[in-house]
């Protein structure tokens, strides 16, 4: 652990935190040299979306990643990753607001009602919010590991809902949402099948516990 | 209609019905569009049924790179790269069915001599999307008369090209190729019911269905038909592409139809290519005085 600190803060951090915030100036790029095609607001809406799709499945990879090489200083880059999935999805959601309906509530909340795959959209992100609001440390140890791994398994039913959203808003060719959905079912089998974690006569944490990082 | 060129014609006598507009002289004085709009309710642009909304002509670049034709790939961009080496002639159209003679035609026999028409139409994609295109082409209810369909045919059935060679997409079995659509007969003799040859003052580029396609302006985009090659007369209705792949999303009727959402969307409003701010959709996108007699007391909401 000790020699994989500086990479932390040398690499994996910055990468991150890259990774995370260049689309959004890119996109914005994009749409003002006029390069997102005819209907710029439908694609802004679907990129953001595969963005926020993409970091929320990028968290659920780092739990599997810790275990397989045993770095569990990664345990943080989850957080990172649910948080950068968060803020992606109010992105999308304020493009769908915003530059899609222009605020006409009506529509919106008939969409919402009426339309089950924005029903799941809407509750993907609903989910969310209690995660990012204690993605705090002070969060953790307020809550305490168990009971903050216990809430924040709502990932689980936010990323269900964000893979169905995907499925339903496209009109047939179904092959990018097929993909992201089995690398999530394959990020989802993993918590499923693994090996129940061995404890120590005294009762240790699992070794992905959140207060092993805090 | 015998007119060779429309343009020498006022426009009062190249629409004795009102049912569409001249595309020059839409585009042309604000003197004469407003005179046709009150001596015809024009198909493109009828004031009093768009509430206002003002239709301008789509961008040629925005029509030509934005387009639903999954024979070359499924994003919208893909059609114009990828087809960009498709060659549409020579082309046979192969007339088959409930007609007095089923054979194939060569292009240039089935489309010759035949009036060549300007139609500036809005264009209503089922994804709530709509643009306003200037075709050119020939009325299909010309072309019916030419092949000489028999009485006891009641609908008209259209076939894309299935050339996995020269239409890449077709490679994936997105949808059960190849594309298939029809009409009733009725629709199909509308004089609003065209088979676009050009757009834009040119040859229809192979993005947009060279060297043939459907156009419907009431309908979903989806109804208009692409690189046609067969056309078939049937006394039954036929299967449509969009229908086999999916029944309860997309009908044989296919009209455009604010009061009647997509099971997944809403129809109510479509966002005008180029435009921030979505508009209301129109009852057969605009064209109800023309075509909405075809269609009384049917239940459009079971025939969707």
């Amino acid at each position: 652990m000790a020699r994989a600190e500086p990479l932390v803060r040398r690499w994996v951090r910055p990468a991150l935190w890259a990774l995370v915030v260049l689309p959004a100036p890119v996109l914005v790029l994009q749409l003002l040299l006029d390069q997102l095609g005819a209907d710029p607001i439908d694609k802004l809406e679907r990129l953001s979306g595969e963005w926020a799709l993409r970091f929320l499945a990028g968290s659920l990879a780092v739990t599997p990643l810790m275990r397989l090489t045993s770095w569990g200083w990664l345990v943080a880059q989850r957080r990172f990753l649910g948080l950068a999935a968060f803020f992606w999805t109010l992105g999308h959601l304020s493009i769908y607001t915003v530059l899609d309906w222009f605020f006409d509530w009506d529509e919106i909340i008939k969409d919402v009602l009426e339309h089950l795959y924005i029903t799941l959209g809407m509750l993907a992100f609903v989910l969310m919010i209690p995660l990012a609001l204690t993605s705090t440390k002070a969060s953790i140890r307020r809550l305490g590991g168990a009971r903050w791994n216990r809430l924040h398994a709502l990932v689980y039913a936010s990323v269900i809902a964000a893979c169905l959203h995907f499925f339903w808003a496209v009109k047939k060719d179904v092959e990018e949402p097929i993909l992201y959905s089995v690398g999530v079912a394959v990020l989802l089998a993993f918590r499923v099948f693994r090996r129940p974690v061995r404890r120590p006569p005294s009762g240790g944490r699992p070794a992905d516990s959140p207060v092993a990082a805090a | 209609m015998l007119i060779r060129h429309p343009d020498d014609l006022p426009s009062s006598e190249i629409t004795p019905e009102g049912l569409y507009q001249n595309r020059r002289a839409f585009v042309g004085t604000a003197g004469a569009l407003a005179l046709g709009t009150v001596l015809a309710p024009s198909a493109v642009q009828a004031l009093s049924h768009t509430g206002g909304q003002e239709d301008k002509v789509t961008p040629e670049e925005d029509a030509t790179s934005y387009n639903n034709f999954y024979e070359f790939g499924t994003d919208k961009e893909e059609p114009k790269e990828l087809a960009k080496d498709f060659k549409p002639m020579p082309w046979t159209v192969t007339v088959e069915g409930l007609v007095k003679a089923p054979r194939p035609y060569a292009y240039d026999e089935l489309l010759g001599r035949l009036p060549v028409q300007d139609r500036t139409y809005r264009m209503r994609c089922v994804e709530a999307w709509s643009m306003v295109i200037p075709w050119q082409g020939v009325q299909l209810s010309d072309i019916i008369k030419r092949v000489e369909p028999l009485p006891s045919a009641k609908f008209v059935e259209f076939t894309t090209l299935y050339d996995p060679k020269r239409m890449p997409g077709q490679r994936r079995a997105v949808l059960p190729w190849p594309y298939k659509e029809g009409l009733r007969m009725d629709e199909a003799m509308h004089p609003l019911t065209l088979f676009a040859t050009g757009m834009y003052g040119k040859p229809l580029p192979n993005q947009n269905g060279a060297p043939l396609r459907l156009v419907t302006p009431w309908k979903y985009g989806f109804k208009g038909i692409k690189s046609i090659v067969k056309i078939r007369f049937t006394d039954r209705m036929p299967n449509t592409t969009w229908n086999d792949a999916n029944p309860s999303e997309y009908g044989f009727y296919a009209n455009v139809n604010p009061a009647v959402d997509h099971p997944r969307w809403s129809q109510a409003k479509e966002r005008r290519i180029g435009e921030f701010l979505r508009r209301n959709t129109l009852p057969f996108n605009g064209y109800a005085d023309q075509v909405a007699s075809l269609y009384s007391g049917m239940d459009l909401r079971k025939f969707y």
